[in-house]
């Protein structure tokens, strides 16, 4: 994973509550074996009309949102199922970080190992973002913070090891090869074997 | 003093499972007793195995199977794979090629165990109380009903767990449902579980593991405290759980990958320490009464959007609940049982256990299907399906019009080429009814087996207890 310490960029609001990964990208384009091609199916319902022709009325598809590299969503972004392919798409997409009050357990965690930031903010802040489409925004990877084009800075919470992963670059399957000699010392301490 | 402290279930597999502590500036490493593996989420998993050199660590604890992405009709030939379409089938074939080079045992299409991963498990006996157990699936929350810290995760930590059999993880907070009371003739584990998450919220249990007690649950078979962990992740939560007891040690008594002999007696004995201790803490709790339960079924987008069979739909709400009316077709204010069905699916990890297909053939028998409506029938296991056709049940199907098939996921996802037509409803008995989850432009009702079959019978939505 490539080191992340700064996203700079406008918002692309999508107001909607409880987008689930099944809206982020259809199960029908799971049958994939790799990790590429999921972008062009990121929304896909949303983002293209029946015909297969874009859908010009959808958020991402509006001439202003081009380049916008960060999300700015409803509370529960992310719920449903587990597929890694939903950041993944996202990411293709040109995604690079999604604002929310409240983001879905799995979907954060699966974001953190690809540097996808998930950044959960209280509902204040949310709102402003929502009332403010297309505004500027600093995410500070080091610092943990969000800062607005008028200079205000909030904190926003993320896991300490999650954060030095990111900014380092850290390939977590290294850090847990690393730990193999604790890992069979367990296997071989347990009172019962599974 | 911590060893004389009440812990919860939660903290009792959890703290048993820790190769590392966790610390504020690491997560936990958790050790993993079993890894569930199917065709969808583990392709991009064992490419990264592969680049990098590694073996799968634990072979023996990894139990693969293929059920998402393969037909519902018998698989003899490349051809009759390919009815799930080019991709589908290049999922398939590509999963018998890893399981192949990282000498994991698949059950393939000719094994006769092979199922739905969170149906085979159990079945098998490979789910046991106080393992943890992940799968690459959300749905992984199935496991806890038997006691096991079961949860879903994502691809890039299936590539962890089958290099190193462990998980960087953080420990949740907990919450405690209780239902007291029993549940009335008709009401169901799905419509317990359904009540539940309207109560608390699709997001009401982000964060959390969740312990199911009381007396409903304590006088709950394991196919129907399964059906209520199943759906744990459609409230958000992590996990669920539920503490094991005779119910759970009769279900696992002589399967296959239960321990045998005096091994048996040691497990029973280890299990017996695993239920939550008097006094715990837990961050949350909620009670649910549930006497005053009824069979729900979901008018929305998400299983949070859910009335009483015979309640109209809400009148107003927010912009989401707007947006989810708008695609459903439906008119606030009424109740659900003016609205035409076109297709009923009885299956999914939810609800395709020998008992679901007790229940539904129960309303089947002797009636027929309504003129215009598809229904089908999808057994979990093709282990199920042969038990389900020695109690003649296929036949019932058969009489009253119901398709009847090979097991998979089939129209829960819509991954195999089974699925709902555009702009049709379908009263389903699995556990997601987001937009387009049963194929684009789906509209999706969720219900109990009993509500789906009433419901094939009217060709409408309706009320099971007329049947009973
Ligand atoms: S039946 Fe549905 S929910 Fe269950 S594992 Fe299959 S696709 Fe997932």
């Amino acid at each position: 994973m490539k080191p992340i310490s700064k996203i700079q960029s406008r918002t692309v609001n999508f107001a909607n509550t409880d987008i689930d990964t099944d809206q982020i990208i259809p199960a029908r384009f799971l049958t994939t074996t790799t990790r590429e091609g999921l972008g062009q199916h990121l929304f896909h319902d949303w983002r293209y009309l029946p015909d297969g022709s874009s859908n010009k009325d959808f958020i991402l598809n509006k001439p202003d949102s081009a380049g916008c590299k960060i999300l700015v969503a409803g509370r529960n972004f992310g719920c449903g199922s587990s597929r890694e392919h939903a950041p993944w798409a996202l990411q293709e997409f040109g995604i690079d970080a999604v604002i929310s009050s409240e983001i879905a357990d799995i979907f954060r965690s699966n974001s953190l190992k690809n540097g996808l930031l998930p950044i959960v903010v209280d509902e204040g802040t949310l709102d402003w973002l929502l009332e403010h489409p297309y505004t500027e925004v600093t995410i500070d990877v080091v610092r943990s913070t969000l800062t607005l084009a008028d200079g205000t800075t909030v904190n926003y919470p993320i896991d300490n090891f999650a954060r030095y992963c990111l900014v380092e670059g850290i390939d977590q399957l290294g850090f847990l090869q690393k730990r193999a000699s604790e890992i069979e010392q367990f296997e071989e301490s347990r009172p019962w074997t599974p | 003093m911590s060893t004389t402290q009440p812990k919860t279930l939660y903290e009792k597999v959890w703290s048993e499972h820790l190769v590392v502590n966790e610390t504020d500036d690491a997560p936990a490493i958790l050790y993993i007793d079993l890894h569930l593996i199917h065709e969808v989420t583990t392709p991009q998993a064992f490419s990264l195995l592969s680049e990098r050199g590694l073996p799968v660590r634990r072979p023996d604890l990894t139990l693969a199977t293929m059920d998402h992405s393969t037909p519902t009709t018998p698989v003899r030939t490349l051809k009759d794979l390919q009815i799930a379409g080019k991709g589908a089938a290049a999922q398939v074939l590509k999963m018998q090629e890893n399981c192949r080079q990282f000498g994991i045992d698949l059950l393939d299409f000719d094994n006769e165990q092979r199922g739905i991963v969170h149906i085979i498990g159990p079945e098998l006996g490979a789910t046991q109380p106080g393992k943890t157990i992940v799968c690459g699936d959300s749905h992984t929350s199935t496991h806890g009903a038997f006691g096991a810290l079961a949860f879903g995760i994502g691809t890039t930590e299936v590539a962890h767990v089958l290099a190193t059999q462990c998980l960087l993880q953080r420990s949740a907070r907990t919450l405690l449902i209780e239902f007291s009371g029993e549940l009335q003739t008709g009401v169901t584990a799905k419509d317990v579980i359904l009540a539940t998450i309207g109560q608390i919220g699709v997001d009401g249990g982000i964060g959390h593991v969740i312990e199911y007690c009381g007396t409903v649950i304590s006088a709950m078979d394991m196919e129907a405290r399964m059906t209520i962990c199943n759906m744990s992740i459609e409230a958000g939560a992590r996990a669920g759980l539920i503490a094991p007891d005779d119910t759970t040690f009769d279900y696992l008594l002589g399967r296959p990958w239960s321990p045998q002999d005096t091994a048996w007696d040691e497990a029973v004995t280890r299990w017996r320490q695993l239920p939550t201790d008097e006094g715990a803490h837990f961050d949350k709790s909620v009670s649910v009464d549930g006497k005053a339960l009824e069979p729900m079924v979901t008018f929305g987008t998400n299983p949070g959007m859910v009335v009483a069979i015979n309640d109209p739909v809400p009148e107003d709400g927010d912009a989401a609940f707007r947006k989810a009316i708008e695609y459903m077709q439906i008119t606030p204010g009424k109740p659900l049982s003016e609205s035409r069905v076109d297709v009923v699916f009885i299956g999914s990890c939810t609800n395709s256990r020998i008992s679901d297909l007790q229940q539904a053939a129960r309303i089947f028998a002797g009636r027929k299907v309504a003129p215009g409506v598809r229904a089908l029938v999808v057994p979990g296991s093709q282990q199920i399906k042969r038990e389900a056709e020695a109690l003649g049940l296929d036949k019932i199907f058969a009489e009253a019009g119901v398709e009847w098939r090979e097991s998979g996921c089939s129209m829960c996802i819509g991954m195999n080429g089974d699925t709902v037509p555009s702009g049709k409803l379908s009263v389903s008995t699995s556990n997601r009814n987001f937009e387009g989850r049963q194929g684009k432009g789906a509209r999706t009702i969720l219900a109990s087996p009993l509500t789906a079959a009433a419901s094939a019978i009217e060709g409408r939505v309706a009320d099971p207890r007329r049947y009973l």
